[in-house]
């Protein structure tokens, strides 16, 4: 391990009880924050503190902290998941930071996701795109041998690209239209590359750009916000690929 | 109470087909007729409530997080086991259940285990067919690499994340049925307590997380997949929120609790550097294919690594293990690691680290396969210690990864309360005292997509079961019950946090019940555990309300619940009187420091009954049959 230093921090912090509460921010002091501690560690510290004091600690997901579940996830001076590319917040060490900064902490912003208390959001318009068509409809047993169909290495690798998403929201989060369109992309091009998910691969990509419209989420404006946020680094060409088997299922499928 | 594994008669290999013929069935169109809870949503909830709606049954799935796809089987880097033989190196059914029951120091049951190794195949066919994108050779075939306790290659992989490709699959099987209306699904929910009526489970008691309303569920059966019980030692490379409540809520109603003693030490984790620290992060077992485990032979020997040249480097995994080398077992890599660091040879600030060095595998493959084979893995050791091991060796140590024992099961799956099936991590039954790399993730999809939805028909089947609704008076006392123990929590208002005492807890247990353990530090443990028990129940201080989202509340509830099962391990770890797999009692060793079993007097599982509060629980002794294999001391030499 390198030798850890402590810092001083100025946190400011979005406090709401609830979905109808209006919210405001709240400034909190941190210090002597290790900088090979992790972001989350840091709250864990100001949340102890705030907690021997009497006071309410800040609420904010999270789970594995290994950068896997996609549980965690908060904007970090106007960037979800904060400075560092690739990097979920559990992730995110504050040996990036220095003594002195002042942190602006906010929950995910997007009119499909109302906010729960604090820096925790409602994500489960994301559960409800899967559950529209997210899938490939193979019930358990009777499947075939896993070596009946081969899959060039490439597509399998191009599919796992896409498979990495660990659906945190923070694509929403960071486009100025709160669109999922990366998230569904990703899920369209994971199963849509392999042979096992083509059968249902115009419904699939028809289904859930309908269910995406109907949640409240935006339509893709090219920004490329969500690429540069997203901390699995999936590229927008997902996107592509999904304006593709949406055009190609509207045109020449049956499913319509 | 006496235990009946319930193993099916016949040879070994035939038992779990035969089995499958003499369950009574459900019928198709009276599936719908009955309900199901299932508690968890990982590899094992997950593929049970997928599996049993695509049945025809009702299921209600619970979680604690706020999505089913974010149970910490999403974390399981390295592989799946499974004995497809594809590599034709010597693979087969057998040899995976003879692997695995050696693994596991021989404490597992022989017809578990043959039956996880016989399903093992079936599992990649499924993933294959749900769209799990496994590592691929150039022809398109799948692709295999090797773990410890085999000399096969036999696991398969997506990454470094396989367990999130495999969760994936699950929860996408998943959304297909709470998309179709099969699976109700509760999210932000915590089990408090296990509702028996007429000695069958019938239903669950829980907390939605969000509003702090306490709910009553009433189903025909409950399946509980709610994980290990690792965090009783708080820093982990468990997830935040994994905890033992539903199980130990289950054990206080009359669920026994086998081999909590029984956990296992991952050998490859980044080691601990402050004690600000809330977890501990694995480094794929994966990487001892081709990482080189090695502390410098001079304890005084403080030069940089790269400094440091082969002769005066002791590579003791290769020495002492020629056959095995660096993939010898876990609990086997974890004690020689700890053995290394208590001679003074450890490495890094703490001392208390060892090196695995990459420098010969870069220098033979080239740094590109590395970097195909471990990108992620090698990306997240840098991140979290900014040093870069394609140049440095990385350090690593041991730390908390898997819990063998749990809530006892029969052949079927069901726990001693009728009606309770209990799988994946939760239970105890296919690992023995140690589990193998790549096993957790066969067992868990195993149980789920492929046990549970046989074996639970024939409990239906063979049952009249009372009509009971969520208004039985059993529910409504259990609320209130649960009421009253959150009222208690919040009333105390004393003077330290949840965690710190859950920190305190699992020092003492790291320190007196991990790695190497003997009586005397157990039994004062014990003593301590109990002191802080009470200590906790007088001065816990947790802010906010009831109905509310309150995470500290949460957490108190489940450190409360750590506090009382600390003990149990305890007391397991004291009664069994030898060393085996994970659980090494140093008065217990070959002159080798390896594990001495006594199978005269141990070779069986160690159950536990509740039986009141500061009382110690009753034990239950289950027999071990091994009619197939012999037992012998483990050599991985």
């Amino acid at each position: 391990m390198t030798t850890a230093k402590t810092i001083n921090l100025n946190l400011k912090v979005w406090r709401q009880n609830g979905p109808k509460d209006k919210g405001r921010f709240e400034e909190y002091r941190a210090s002597d924050i290790s900088t090979d501690s992790s972001f989350l560690e840091m709250l864990d510290v100001v949340n102890e503190k705030l907690t021997i004091e009497g006071k309410e600690p800040i609420a904010f997901d999270h789970d594995c902290r290994e950068g896997i579940c996609g549980m965690c996830g908060t904007v970090i001076n106007g960037r979800p998941h904060g400075p560092e590319k690739g990097t979920t917040l559990c992730q995110l060490h504050m040996r990036h930071f220095s003594d002195g900064d002042t942190i602006a902490i906010e929950p995910w912003r997007a009119r499909a996701f109302k906010v729960i208390k604090d820096l925790v959001v409602d994500r489960s318009p994301l559960d409800k795109l899967i559950q529209t068509a997210g899938y490939i409809s193979a019930n358990a047993g009777g499947c075939p041998d896993g070596n009946a169909v081969p899959i060039p290495q490439e597509i399998a690798e191009k599919s796992m690209d896409a498979a990495a998403c660990i659906g945190c929201g923070a694509c929403v989060a960071s486009c100025p239209n709160a669109s999922a369109m990366l998230f569904v992309g990703a899920k369209v091009s994971h199963l849509g590359l392999l042979p096992q998910g083509k059968p249902e691969a115009a419904m699939r990509a028809i289904s859930m750009v309908r269910e995406m419209d109907r949640l409240g989420f935006g339509n893709c404006g090219n920004e490329r916000e969500c690429e540069a946020e997203c901390p699995k680094e999936i590229s927008i060409t997902n996107i592509a690929r999904l304006n593709r088997e949406f055009f190609k299922a509207s045109f020449f499928s049956s499913v319509m | 109470m006496q235990l009946d594994a319930k193993i099916p008669g016949g040879p070994l290999q035939d038992k779990w087909d035969r089995h499958r013929f003499e369950l009574k069935l459900v019928n198709p169109a009276n599936k719908r007729k009955y309900d199901i809870i299932v508690v968890g949503t990982g590899l094992a909830g997950g593929s049970a409530a997928a599996t049993l709606a695509e049945l025809g049954y009702n299921v209600k799935n619970f979680c604690i997080q706020d999505s089913p796809r974010r149970a910490h089987s999403i974390a399981a880097q390295g592989g799946i086991n499974a004995a497809k033989n594809y590599q034709n190196d010597g693979d087969s059914v057998w040899r995976l259940f003879y692997d695995t029951v050696k693994g596991g120091d021989f404490r597992a049951r022989e017809a578990n285990v043959h039956r996880l190794a016989q399903e093992s195949t079936n599992i990649i066919d499924q993933c294959v067919a749900q769209g799990v994108p496994f590592a691929r050779d150039y022809g398109g075939l799948l692709s295999n690499r090797s773990f410890g306790g085999a000399q096969v290659s036999r696991t398969f992989y997506a990454r470094g994340q396989t367990g999130q490709q495999l969760l994936l699959g699950a929860y996408s099987a998943l959304s297909r049925q709470i998309g179709a209306g099969k699976v109700k699904m509760y999210p932000r929910r915590e089990m408090l307590d296990l509702v028996i009526v007429n000695g069958k489970a019938r239903g669950i008691i829980v907390r939605d997380l969000v509003t702090g309303k306490i709910e009553s569920h009433s189903a025909h059966a409950v399946v509980l997949a709610t994980g290990g019980y690792g965090n009783v030692f708080f820093l982990s490379t468990n997830a935040m929120a994994s905890n033992v409540t539903a199980a130990y809520r289950a054990y206080k109603r009359g669920a026994v609790f086998a081999n909590p003693c029984f956990t296992q030490i991952h050998p490859t984790c980044i080691p601990v550097h402050g004690d600000y620290q809330s977890k501990l992060t694995l480094m794929s077992e994966s990487l001892r294919n081709d990482g080189r485990v090695w502390v410098p032979k001079d304890p005084k020997d403080k030069r940089a690594p790269a400094d440091i040249p082969d002769s005066d480097r002791d590579y003791y995994l290769e020495r002492k293990y020629p056959s095995f080398g660096n993939l010898v077992p876990r609990d086997v890599a974890s004690r020689n690691a700890k053995e290394q660091c208590d001679a003074g040879k450890g490495v890094g600030d703490t001392q208390l680290a060892v090196y695995l060095d990459f420098a010969d595998a870069i220098r033979r493959d080239g740094k590109d396969l590395i970097k195909s084979k471990y990108g992620n893995l090698f990306q997240m050791y840098e991140k979290i210690t900014d040093q870069n091991p394609y140049e440095t060796p990385m350090m690593i140590y041991p730390a908390v990864h898997y819990t063998m024992g749990g809530l006892w099961v029969d052949y079927n799956l069901m726990s001693s309360v009728e009606g309770l099936f209990v799988l994946g991590e939760a239970n105890f039954s296919d690992h023995g005292a140690n589990r193998l790399g790549a096993s957790a993730l066969m067992q868990g999809l195993a149980d789920g997509y492929f046990v549970i939805p046989y074996t639970i028909g024939g409990y239906l089947a063979g049952e009249s079961l009372d009509e009971v609704t969520d208004q039985h008076p059993a529910f409504t006392d259990h609320t209130k019950q649960a009421q009253e123990r959150i009222d208690k929590l919040l009333s105390i208002k004393g003077k330290r946090t949840a965690d710190d005492f859950h920190r305190e807890l699992g020092g003492l247990m790291w320190d007196n019940c991990g790695m190497a353990r003997n009586d005397k530090d157990l039994a004062m443990a014990k003593e301590k555990i109990r002191a802080l028990k009470a200590e906790f129940w007088e001065n816990v201080l947790i802010p906010g309300a009831d109905k509310d989202f309150n995470q500290s509340l949460e957490r108190a509830g489940r450190v409360a619940d750590f506090l009382e099962f600390a003990e149990i391990m305890i007391t397991d770890a004291l009664a069994r009187r030898e060393s085996c797999g994970g659980h090494f009692n140093d008065a217990f060793q070959t002159e080798e420091n390896e594990a001495l079993r006594d199978d005269e007097n141990f070779c069986h599982v160690s159950a536990w009954e509740y039986k009141g509060d500061d009382q110690d629980p009753e034990f239950i002794k289950e027999p071990l049959v091994f009619e197939n294999v012999k037992l012998t001391q483990r050599s991985y030499k």
